[in-house]
């Protein structure tokens, strides 16, 4: 029989969904080293564990229901609450442990490399360079994107994560894509390359072809062939 | 207080020492007192070009080091009463010079002068970056030629990064100086024209001093070639440069136009 309209004349029981963002710790094995670093931690960053809601993943290691009853015991020791658990299945886990959780997803929290826990800088992720980049000098920016208003000299060179975008001649080296990235591309005003790299892949002047020199060209990766194509 | 100007090029052998002599005499000659410093130690050139060879007692290392004062060590030109010169040593080399010395040399001239020169030595190691590191103003001495032109955008990104000014977030002021220019070559596309050098360096232009005899000739007899032949196209060429480095604008000529003008008005065909 459903109940309701009877649920609506009792008073809410204020059950809701509702998301927190909680700290994860994952042991590695072998637990006991494990432990001890982080006993490591914990002496110099006393009290950093407490009042914070811990969950522990036992992703990466294989615990019997005993081990990971012991572990909490542990870490309990160690001020360390344990507010759920998540990597595991359900057989592992006892009554008497933290219940198991789902879905978790990696959030942005404080910075918990240090004992201060500093705010965190929005990491930039294009760098724009408004003078000429003069020979001999290296631009590295592995984090983004690179835009140059103004020429890039011989002998100078610009080595990016992302795409590099130059407004101006370019006449050094550019080295896009390179922390992995096959995506990314090269485009400048006017080709007089020394040297065009994505991802690794790479062409000197001599590779390119010669129709293309002086023009505002585009370069991107296919499969792994540099390809270069005028963009006018 | 002086202003400080450093004539660097990256590049050996372009004309920097031809240059601070030139430079260094117009602005003289015009009344302002000025100290040229040589800091090519070990392969000292300045006072030859200077004529001042058999006078040298003492040197920027010996002041450097305290051994002598910068009084004794400066030597008056012969034939400009406000022009000295501060010899470098032919015996040491460039490890002999300390920051702190250069600093004291420099800050010293800046009380008692209108101008300091630098002439630098090839390069981008400790003596050209001592050379430059106290500079409120670079000239940047190149051959329209395509090495002098790269070393020289080398020496650019060095003025902006290693000197006093550049640490403080201040500009050095640069000016790019074109030297041994021959249009008739540049039209035939053997040398890099004017246009393409400002292009690559994209820095303001301070003059355009002819390829010619004359300054051979004139370090030869040891005077600079705006003292030793003052109505010849490089003369001319370094005095409007001395000029502009004052500030005053004066409309760039380029060498070699006027005979081609005369050519045309004759019917002749330049070679």
């Amino acid at each position: 029989m459903t109940s309701t309209s009877a649920a609506q004349a009792r008073p809410s029981l204020g059950f809701r969904g509702r998301s927190f963002m909680a700290y994860s710790l994952t042991p590695q094995p072998p637990i006991a080293d494990w432990l001890a670093e982080l006993d490591k931690w914990a002496r110099n960053s006393p009290g950093f564990f407490v009042g914070r809601p811990i969950v522990l993943d036992l992703a990466a290691v294989t615990l019997s229901q005993g081990a990971i009853a012991h572990l909490i015991a542990e870490l309990s020791l160690r001020a360390i609450r344990i507010i759920g658990i998540e990597g595991a299945v359900p057989a592992d886990l006892g009554a008497d442990l933290p219940p198991l959780l789902k879905n978790g997803r990696a959030a942005g929290m404080d910075d918990v490399s240090g004992a201060k826990p500093a705010a965190q800088q929005q990491e930039p992720s294009s760098l724009l360079l408004e003078e000429p980049v003069r020979s001999g000098q290296s631009v590295i920016f592995p984090h983004g994107d690179v835009t140059v208003v103004g020429q890039v000299a011989s002998g100078a060179e610009v080595v990016a994560g992302g795409s590099i975008h130059i407004y101006g001649a370019l006449r050094g080296r550019a080295l896009a894509g390179s922390m992995g990235n096959s995506r990314a591309r090269i485009f400048c005003s006017k080709n007089e390359a020394e040297l065009l790299a994505i991802d690794g892949y790479y062409q000197t002047t001599e590779d390119i072809d010669s129709k293309l020199r002086n023009r505002p060209i585009q370069a991107w990766l296919e499969g792994d062939v540099l390809m270069v194509a005028a963009s006018d | 207080m002086a202003k400080v100007v450093v004539v660097t090029s990256g590049k050996g052998g372009v004309g920097k020492t031809t240059t601070t002599a030139a430079l260094g005499a117009a602005l003289a000659q015009s009344g302002q007192k000025v100290a040229l410093i040589d800091f090519d130690v070990g392969l000292r050139n300045l006072d030859l070009v200077m004529g001042a060879e058999r006078r040298v007692v003492y040197d920027l290392i010996n002041v450097v080091q305290g051994v002598a004062k910068l009084q004794q060590a400066l030597i008056k030109d012969k034939r400009i009463d406000t022009l000295w010169l501060l010899p470098a040593s032919q015996t040491r080399d460039k490890d002999a010079l300390t920051e702190d010395g250069v600093a004291r040399v420099i800050a010293e001239l800046r009380e008692s002068h209108d101008w300091v020169l630098c002439d630098s030595p090839a390069g981008i190691e400790r003596g050209a970056t001592l050379a430059m590191r106290f500079a409120d103003t670079a000239v940047i001495v190149t051959n329209p030629e395509v090495s002098s032109v790269r070393d020289s955008d080398r020496i650019i990104g060095l003025l902006d990064a290693k000197t006093e000014k550049a640490e403080k977030g201040q500009r050095v002021d640069k000016h790019i100086l074109i030297t041994r220019y021959d249009g008739a070559r540049a039209a035939r596309g053997e040398m890099l024209s004017i246009e393409d050098v400002l292009e690559i360096l994209s820095t303001p232009l301070l003059g355009i001093i002819p390829e010619s005899q004359e300054v051979l000739r004139a370090s030869n007899l040891g005077a600079p070639v705006t003292l030793s032949d003052p109505a010849s196209g490089p003369a001319r060429a370094y005095l409007d440069a001395a000029r502009r480095l004052k500030g005053e604008t004066v409309p760039m000529a380029i060498p070699g136009d006027k005979k081609r003008l005369l050519d045309r008005l004759f019917g002749r065909r330049a070679a």
